[in-house]
């Protein structure tokens, strides 16, 4: 068991294998032991491991262990022991076993060393993490669900092509640097780029996460774009494109942040927007930048973790999300009120916090290399995400107007795990060392210095301001229920209706060509029924006697001729 | 679950808790603002030379924010059950 070799993921589908089968308290233990034997057993890896397999003449590599995938190792586990504490008081077998499957496949997919390995974990993860939104069970969640399962089953499809041709070309399978060449490059981005939330593709994840289940959001929160974030670093780093990307994925998700009225919605766009930070570091693809954006991901798992615990915990207790239907709950439920606005002090990146350590070093590594348009986008997210995630979040839950609902403090187990999010939180925030010596790049860079702190302090604090401003002076826009079109609306409105348009307009042509063929094919079958039917002339039957008659007057002509002749 | 009850007060059904709040916010921001013409700084670009320039953008940027999100939802903005529905 604790061969070094031991891929990642097989402890998390034998313990979904044992959630199956098992009930109680037992399988809380059992599916607790997975993250905890894991994780130790991938602390005990030392180095590089590459584990071989010979596949139809290729050969395969299942498990790769170095720095980039290691980091994301820890991290999983981390992720999948909070979701899974998180999820205990949960009756649903369902759940428990997709998560594990889940977080299994996730890990499958960081360790993978050739891109076979990685279309297999990639596809299990969109099959496993379809059934945390479907458990739902609501029309709802069963449609959204639907519809991310098809996207991500797209992303798989397109990975799967773009690795076969890249096969072609280069004759290898192995899942290193690519770069953007060629069509296989193209296709591979592509793939990484739906399940990353690209700009315009981006719509599954803001569809589909406020869907699920209160603890199914939690997993999913975790684990599928921090993948592509993986699958980014490890394939395109350094690729221009991707500064841009990213810096837009900064910016247009919180304007709509800022409208949205379900929390969970307006966590998952601002989800996008902390991805973004994470695609521009690798597109920078300096070794700060690139440091820079893994270590976000790392934070961005706890704190978006942490935040979508807290709403979890409201959605669990009152049954709502809507921004316009809460507020007030800090009287209820005060712990769960301070957890929230860690994970909201965390992802605005207030120094102390996890979200200051990684994210200015993507900043500095935009200045440094040359971007200030970039860097003024970044900047421009930075006071934005303070203001949707920091600020409204905890301020329409929790404060506000009083809604006069009053509830308890969630179960012990949705305490614990907020708890160890929060702390993690704190940690990475005070000793930034902590996660730096895990970094694939060696580290040079010091967050806490005064120049950094005090603009970091002046950004947040003066969005403050501006929030308290727009907010007593009645400028800032009421939450309201509603719904906002974005890039779905073309799938989800536009191609269904040019559809139904089309076979409006199609429907009378239709029916003109159906109506013709069928009067022409009736006059056929009459005519052939006229000439060859009981009484048609060609299927009259002649008397003997006739018959005779006209071959004697043949063979009289032919007589005639014969002497003419 | 959840039921609607009158209880006590808390800390923030005060209005002057509240004013506090912001006054100790106001209090902050004016504290930082100074503090730029104090604090030396190791900048990287010089925009960051301008004084009060991150309390100014961040100021700006959320104001810019939430004015352009509001004018937004008069284009994007449809009822709760939009795609539930075929009009």
């Amino acid at each position: 068991m604790w061969m070094t070799e031991l891929p990642a993921f097989i402890p998390f589908f034998i313990g979904a294998l044992l959630a199956a089968l098992t009930r109680g308290w037992l399988r809380a233990v059992l599916m607790l032991a997975v993250p905890v034997a894991g994780g130790l057993h991938l602390l005990s890896v030392d180095g590089d491991v590459q584990l071989h397999w010979q596949f139809l003449g290729y050969t395969l590599t299942p498990y790769r262990v170095d720095r980039l995938s290691l980091l994301f190792g820890y991290l999983f586990h981390i992720a999948a022991f909070i979701a899974i504490v998180f999820s205990l008081h949960v009756r649903d077998s369902l759940q428990h076993v997709a998560g594990m499957i889940y977080a299994g496949s996730a890990l499958g997919a960081v360790f993978a060393g050739d891109l076979l390995t990685l279309f297999v974990f990639w596809e299990l993860l969109a099959l496993s993490s379809v059934m945390l939104i479907w458990a739902r069970r609501t029309p709802r969640a069963t449609g959204a669900g639907m519809r991310y399962l098809i996207i991500q089953v797209l992303s798989g499809v397109l990975l799967l092509a773009g690795a076969l041709l890249h096969l072609r070309t280069s004759g290898s399978l192995a899942f290193d640097y690519i770069g953007l060449q060629g069509a296989a490059a193209w296709l591979i981005f592509l793939a990484f780029g739906i399940k990353c939330a690209f700009p315009l593709l981006h719509n599954w994840l803001t569809d589909a996460y406020p869907e699920a289940t209160p603890t199914g959001t939690v997993f999913l929160s975790a684990f599928t774009t921090k993948v592509a974030v993986y699958a980014l670093a490890r394939a395109f780093p350094g690729t221009e494109i991707l500064v841009y990307i990213g810096a837009i994925m900064t910016c247009f998700p919180i304007f709509y942040a800022v409208i949205e009225n379900d929390l969970r919605r307006v966590l998952a766009y601002s989800m996008i927007n902390q991805i973004g930070f994470m695609v521009c570091g690798i597109g920078i693809g300096t070794a700060l930048a690139v440091n820079g954006a893994v270590a976000h991901a790392f934070n961005d798992v706890l704190f978006k973790g942490l935040l979508f615990m807290s709403m979890g915990a409201v959605l669990h207790l009152t049954g709502r999300m809507n921004g316009s239907d809460l507020g007030g709950l800090y009287k209820s439920m005060p712990i769960t009120t301070t957890f929230c606005i860690v994970g909201a002090a965390s992802i605005s990146a207030f120094p102390l916090f996890s979200g200051f350590v990684s994210k200015s070093m993507v900043m500095s590594a935009a200045l440094l290399e040359g971007y200030p348009g970039v860097w003024l986008m970044l900047l421009f997210a930075s006071a934005g995400v303070f203001h949707h995630a920091g600020i409204k979040i905890p301020f329409f839950a929790f404060f506000a107007h009083d809604s006069g609902i009053r509830v308890t403090e969630p179960p012990r187990n949705m305490l614990i795990a907020m708890g160890i999010a929060a702390v993690l939180c704190v940690l990475i925030g005070c000793y930034p060392t902590l996660l730096y010596q895990l970094l694939p790049f060696g580290v040079d860079y010091t967050p806490y210095d005064s120049t950094h702190v005090l603009a970091q302090l002046q950004l947040l604090f003066f969005s403050a301001l501006a929030f308290a401003w727009l907010k007593l002076s009645g400028l800032y826009p009421p939450e309201l229920h509603s719904t906002n079109l974005d890039a779905e609306w073309l799938y989800r409105r536009v191609l269904p209706q040019s559809w139904h348009r089309l076979i409006a307009v199609l429907r009378p042509i239709d029916t003109f060509v159906r109506r013709g063929t069928r009067r022409r094919v009736s006059e056929f079958i009459s005519g052939m029924f006229r000439h060859h039917g009981p009484q048609g002339v060609l299927a009259r039957t002649w008397p003997t006697g006739s018959m005779v008659l006209w071959v004697a007057m043949l063979l009289a002509v032919y007589v005639l001729f014969h002497y003419l002749q | 679950m959840a039921k609607k009850t009158t209880d006590k007060t808390h800390m923030f059904d005060k209005p002057k808790n509240v004013q506090r709040v912001v006054r100790t916010l106001v209090g902050i921001c004016v504290a930082l603002f100074i503090a730029d013409f104090v604090v030396h700084r190791h900048v990287l670009h010089p925009w960051e030379h301008v004084w009060g320039f991150y309390a100014l953008y961040g100021f700006v940027a959320c104001v810019l924010l939430v004015l352009l999100a509001k004018e937004m939802r008069k284009v994007v903005m449809r009822k709760e059950d939009y795609y539930d529905v075929d009009d």
